[in-house]
């Protein structure tokens, strides 16, 4: 059942890869070297842990090695003020959500969709991208900040104020 | 005041705290109308997300996903065939279970079609709230209710008069059904339901529920599903004809 319980995976793989992805074709494309991966490392998986998380982890290596590729991961937090809001139309309208995931970091959108889409557990995002559970959390925050102010067509200005993690009382 | 930091105001909104603390949330929420105001915002963010790329979920795998081929000479050979072998066997059952899966908004479709052709399809007295002597009546009034121009198909040709047609409950506000019976009394139902995802279509998909069998497909912001209570080849024959007039 080994790779039984990987392709019970493929569905959702694929939703979070087209929302990572954006377009279809290329989506696809990192699913399937994600399976590709999966299956050649099963042995590695250990029995018990979260197969999902397992499966994340993969993919997230393999997007990042994809962008490296394509050289569009210089998405420090320095890069983001030159990122500009997509033309501002119906602000709320679906498929302007995707135009704006667009214009976040990848690694805010990582986040962002492990936990608002795939509903992830904190760990288990962190987990999956390899990073401490405070980065998952501020990653997510400024993700979200961002989205909020790309969606209202408020402009970046706004969300560059934002400020991190911080007390609210 | 139990000091409330923004990443419990997150974990509140993800629905990741436990109860004691998710209360003393909710209790500084309660005086604190920004803080009140981002988690609305990342709720309707996740909402969003999913009503956006849930679809993705019901459509058909792509080929090249199920057949991780040979050709990929990186693997030792027996562990590709016993690879291929056990994912096709994977997703030949996948593809009977994942549609199931209450997560996902589309594959209740077909569930809900079924049960009110099931409700409906055996009434004997009230099959329909209008009858298809108003026809003309019917269809804008059920039009008007969802908002949507519908159609009501001609499946004369293929043995079915129209019955009539009836307003229904659904998940995502009022659902249509338009019912149909043959000379020997046999009924099939074509169900139209709003959706309020992002406007996506999808293939045809057939589902067996109990005994009633439902060709469904989603047309932008319409849901459709044929359901009746016979084989899958002859059901298939009508909702091909269902939906090209629909497409035409």
């Amino acid at each position: 059942m080994d790779s039984a319980a990987i392709a019970e995976h493929i569905p959702r793989l694929r939703r979070y890869a087209r929302a990572l992805a954006g377009d279809s074709h290329r989506a696809d494309d990192l699913v399937q070297d994600t399976l590709e991966r999966a299956l050649a490392k099963f042995h590695l998986w250990r029995h018990g842990s979260d197969l999902r998380a397992w499966m994340f982890s993969i993919m997230h290596n393999v997007f990042i090695n994809q962008l490296k590729a394509r050289r569009e991961f210089a998405l420090d937090e320095a890069s983001e003020a030159s990122l500009e809001a997509p033309p501002q139309s119906d602000p709320l309208q679906l498929r302007d959500l995707d135009a704006a995931l667009r214009c976040l970091p990848a690694e805010q959108r990582e986040v962002l969709l492990l936990v608002g889409l795939e509903q992830l557990s904190y760990a288990e995002a962190s987990q999956a991208l390899d990073v401490p559970i405070g980065t998952v959390m501020s990653r997510l925050s400024r993700g979200r900040e961002r989205l909020r102010v790309l969606m209202s067509g408020t402009g970046l200005a706004e969300a560059n104020s934002a400020t991190n993690l911080k007390v609210v009382k | 005041m139990s000091n409330i930091i923004e990443t419990d105001l997150h974990a509140y909104a993800d629905g990741q705290l436990d109860d004691a603390r998710r209360l003393q949330v909710e209790a500084h929420l309660a005086h604190d109308p920004a803080a009140a105001e981002s988690v609305h915002v990342w709720r309707e963010q996740n909402e969003a997300l999913r009503a956006l790329y849930n679809p993705v979920l019901n459509e058909p795998v792509p080929q090249r996903l199920l057949a991780l081929r040979a050709s990929r000479r990186r693997w030792p050979s027996y562990a590709l065939a016993a690879g291929a072998m056990g994912l096709s066997f994977a997703l030949g059952w996948m593809a009977q279970s994942y549609r199931t899966d209450p997560i996902v908004e589309a594959a209740a479709l077909p569930r809900r079609a079924a049960v009110a052709y099931a409700v409906y399809a055996p009434e004997v007295r009230h099959p329909v709230e209008v009858g298809a002597d108003q026809q003309e009546h019917l269809v804008k009034w059920l039009s008007k209710r969802l908002g949507s121009e519908l159609k009501a198909p001609v499946l004369t040709q293929q043995g079915f008069d129209l019955v009539g047609g009836r307003l229904l409950p659904g998940g995502k506000g009022p659902v249509a059904q338009f019912m149909y019976q043959d000379a020997r009394g046999q009924r099939i139902t074509l169900y139209v339901s709003l959706r309020d995802a992002e406007p996506r279509d999808t293939a045809f998909r057939f589902s067996q529920e109990e005994k009633v069998s439902v060709f469904y497909w989603i047309d932008g912001k319409l849901g459709y599903a044929l359901s009746g209570e016979m084989d899958r080849a002859s059901l298939l024959a009508v909702a091909t004809v269902v939906y090209r007039q629909i497409n035409p």
